[in-house]
């Protein structure tokens, strides 16, 4: 292994992140100013060696062993700098360096602004440590580590009940994902003897021999993706994670960790694309999954929350893409979405910050001539998330339909749907957030952010404004194009978003409170609460086992049994405790006697 | 004629006495001395065998003769702990009766 400044820019973009949250905790932690200065330097290095990284194609990471039992598992720590994980870089630490310098407006009166800003250096580590792993083992690390960040980030203000909550709640049900990704590994590993991705694919013969095997360990390592990227069973964790400051939501719940998902579905695809199977059914949870966030995106009052819906929905359209064997769509769109959700949620933290943190669109209105940077940049995001040319938004979400299109109709309808909602709800929040007169008090004594948080808003702005277009995205990845559907796809698509926004804005102009009122949605489908009650019952079922084994087993079993035993021999015994010299000799001599005829005579 | 029979019988009857003695007999001393009595029992029995099993030489078996006086030395030995323990036991009782004492007992 030879150290060259080729070889260890990889190891800085990974590591510089880590060096700061690590200098934080330790040392900086007393200064506030100081602390986010070293993380916003940090990950601005990190970017500017993520942009040497993908310019220049000679650079190959050095890697050692970690773990190596001989002949049956080996773990090397190892980079993969393929196209992809290039993208991602880029992805990551760009819009993770506008985050860390909009956090700077955002948090700039936080009690815990060290802490914050050594967590979301350590998360912008791990993050990295997904893109960069070249193996099974070393992102599952790093899955989890992103997992734990995230779990702090949440719970930043853990002094606020409902934050504590939430931040548990996305830890645990990510977990419950994480553990089918921890068996999909082990599966893989058993059937091919390896967890380095080439590895695996120099012996994928191993494992396509059995079809069965393979479907199963390709959709339990989906679990993983539907765990983080809050994929329909396990979703429920996302819309409580906006209990977290904005900028985490941005970061983490918009642009890169729900993200890393469809990363790692990509990454692996190798596998998913060999079983059919699993194909069809990563379609259609991703379909279902887009489908139900638009859903129940269209009641929510909570601008953090339509946004989360929303990323919901759009993560939905990646893992479909993914599932229809087209990693270039899903990831044209990842891109784009990184920009114009990152910038949806940080123009929504600009507002909620001027509001006094209220997050309710109802006690909004009006603000498109206060924010007036915000509303543009806001606008901008929206555009792009509904799919209006030539926003970002419109080619990506055009190729994932196009692709819908010609593989299967049914799921094109779902996604024409799913469009036609975005667009509903999207200009529901728009007519009410920003247009007719402000409905609070906060809302009329609103003021522009500072410049270090519209400054973000402007570059995201701009990105999502031409983060889409051909001449721009080729530069970093493969734009898928279509075939024969020209026109088709496009023209219904524009249907869709026309007749949803003009809906919302027919229904929407001119109310002070909701016009709609449908419980079902409003209450998420109920499916919190079958959760609440299946983890309820579940653990009453547990508890009673518990509880009996407790009771009958090591109580009365276990321990009452054998202090009882010992009591019952110790008296039984006792009876031969006669006190008498004479008799205990006699009993000696018994015993001799019938050694000697045992011995003997027998 | 006395034949081995006979020493036998002798040393069988010796022995029952001194377990006899040893069952029977409450005082310890007593119960000593009818050990002895039950050791010298089976010192008679070795002699006698030791008298009647010759070789061709017409020499008696000196291994029982030698265990003999293991037997004698054991005997001395035991005696002479038995002893001290029973003078111990009178300096703390007061008693050398077996019945007086049953203190290991539940």
């Amino acid at each position: 292994m030879k150290f060259t400044t080729n070889s260890l820019l990889p190891w800085l973009v990974l590591l510089l992140p880590l060096i700061s949250a690590a200098t934080i905790t330790l040392f900086t932690h007393r200064s506030k100013t100081v602390s986010a200065t070293i993380s916003v330097a940090a990950v601005l290095g990190s970017f500017l060696a993520s942009c040497a990284v993908f310019n220049r194609a000679d650079i190959s990471a050095s890697e050692f062993t970690w773990i190596d039992i001989h002949g049956t598992l080996q773990v090397p720590l190892g980079f993969v700098l393929d196209d992809l994980s290039r993208v991602m870089l880029l992805i990551v630490s760009g819009v993770g360096s506008l985050i860390h310098i909009y956090s700077l407006g955002y948090m700039r009166d936080d009690a815990g602004k060290s802490r914050y800003f050594a967590a979301l250096s350590l998360f912008m580590f791990a993050m990295l440590g997904i893109v960069l792993s070249n193996n099974f083992v070393m992102m599952f690390i790093f899955w989890e580590l992103v997992g734990f960040t995230s779990y702090v980030l949440i719970g930043h203000w853990f002094e606020r009940n409902a934050a504590a909550e939430a931040a548990k709640k996305a830890f645990i049900t990510t977990r419950i994902g994480d553990f089918g990704f921890m068996i999909g590994i082990l599966m893989i590993w058993i059937a091919t003897g390896s967890v380095v991705f080439d590895d695996i694919v120099a012996h994928l013969s191993k494992i396509t021999s059995n079809p069965t095997y393979l479907t199963i360990a390709t959709l339990l390592i989906f679990c993983g993706a539907v765990g983080k990227s809050a994929q329909f069973p396990l979703h429920v964790w996302l819309p409580d994670a906006m209990e977290g400051p904005t900028p985490v939501s941005a970061l983490i719940h918009a642009a890169t960790m729900v993200a890393a998902g469809v990363y790692l579905l990509v990454r692996v695809a190798f596998l998913i694309q060999a079983s059919q199977t699993a194909l069809l059914v990563i379609a259609w949870i991703g379909t279902i999954t887009a489908l139900l966030g638009a859903v129940l995106a269209t009641q929510q009052p909570d601008i953090k929350r339509i946004l989360a819906y929303s990323t919901i929905s759009q993560l939905g359209y990646m893992v479909m893409a993914v599932g229809l064997t087209s990693n270039e769509a899903a990831m044209f769109h990842l891109f784009t979405h990184a920009f114009f959700k990152a910038l949806l949620f940080l123009a929504a933290g600009s507002i909620v910050v001027s509001l006094h943190h209220e997050q309710n669109i109802w006690e909004m209105g009006g603000l498109a001539r206060k924010l007036k940077i915000t509303f543009a940049t806001f606008f901008v995001g929206a555009l792009a998330l509904v799919g209006c040319p030539p926003f970002s938004g419109f080619f990506s979400k055009d190729a994932i339909l196009a692709l819908a299109y010609q593989h299967n109709a049914s799921i094109f309808v779902v996604g024409l749907t799913t469009a036609l909602l975005t667009a509903f709800y999207v200009s529901r929040a728009v007519v009410v957030v920003f247009f007719r007169k402000p409905r609070s008090d906060f809302a009329r004594a609103a003021t522009e952010s500072p410049r270090v948080m519209t400054g973000p808003l402007i570059v995201l702005a701009i990105l999502a404004l031409i983060g889409g277009w051909p001449v721009f995205a080729q530069n970093f990845l493969i734009v898928p194009h279509e075939k024969e559907t020209v026109l088709t796809v496009p023209v219904l698509a524009m249907l869709a978003l026309i007749s949803g926004a003009g809906l919302a804005v027919w229904l929407y102009r001119n109310r002070d409170h909701d016009p709609l009122h449908v419980d079902l949605i409003r209450k998420r489908l109920y499916i919190d609460e079958f959760y609440e009650w299946l983890i309820n019952v579940t653990q009453e079922f547990l508890a009673r086992v518990a509880a009996f084994i407790d009771r009958w087993i090591i109580d009365a079993g276990a321990v009452r049994g054998a202090s009882g035993g010992t009591f019952g021999l110790g008296a039984l015994l006792r009876l031969f405790q006669v006190g008498n010299l004479q008799a205990y000799a006699f009993l000696f001599g018994l015993g001799i006697v019938l050694l000697i005829y045992f011995t003997i005579f027998r | 004629m006395i034949t081995l029979g006979h020493y036998l019988i002798v040393s069988g009857l010796l022995f029952t006495i001194g377990f006899a003695g040893v069952m029977l007999r409450r005082n310890i001393i007593i119960i000593l001395m009818a050990l002895e009595l039950m050791l010298n029992a089976a010192n008679l029995s070795l002699v006698a065998f030791s008298r009647f099993r010759v070789d061709p030489m017409g020499a008696p078996n000196y291994n029982a003769q030698v265990f003999i006086f293991f037997v004698i030395t054991v005997a001395a030995a035991e005696v002479a702990v038995g002893l001290a323990i029973v003078v111990a036991l009178f300096r703390l009782r007061q008693t050398t009766h077996v019945e007086d004492i049953s203190s290991l007992k539940f």
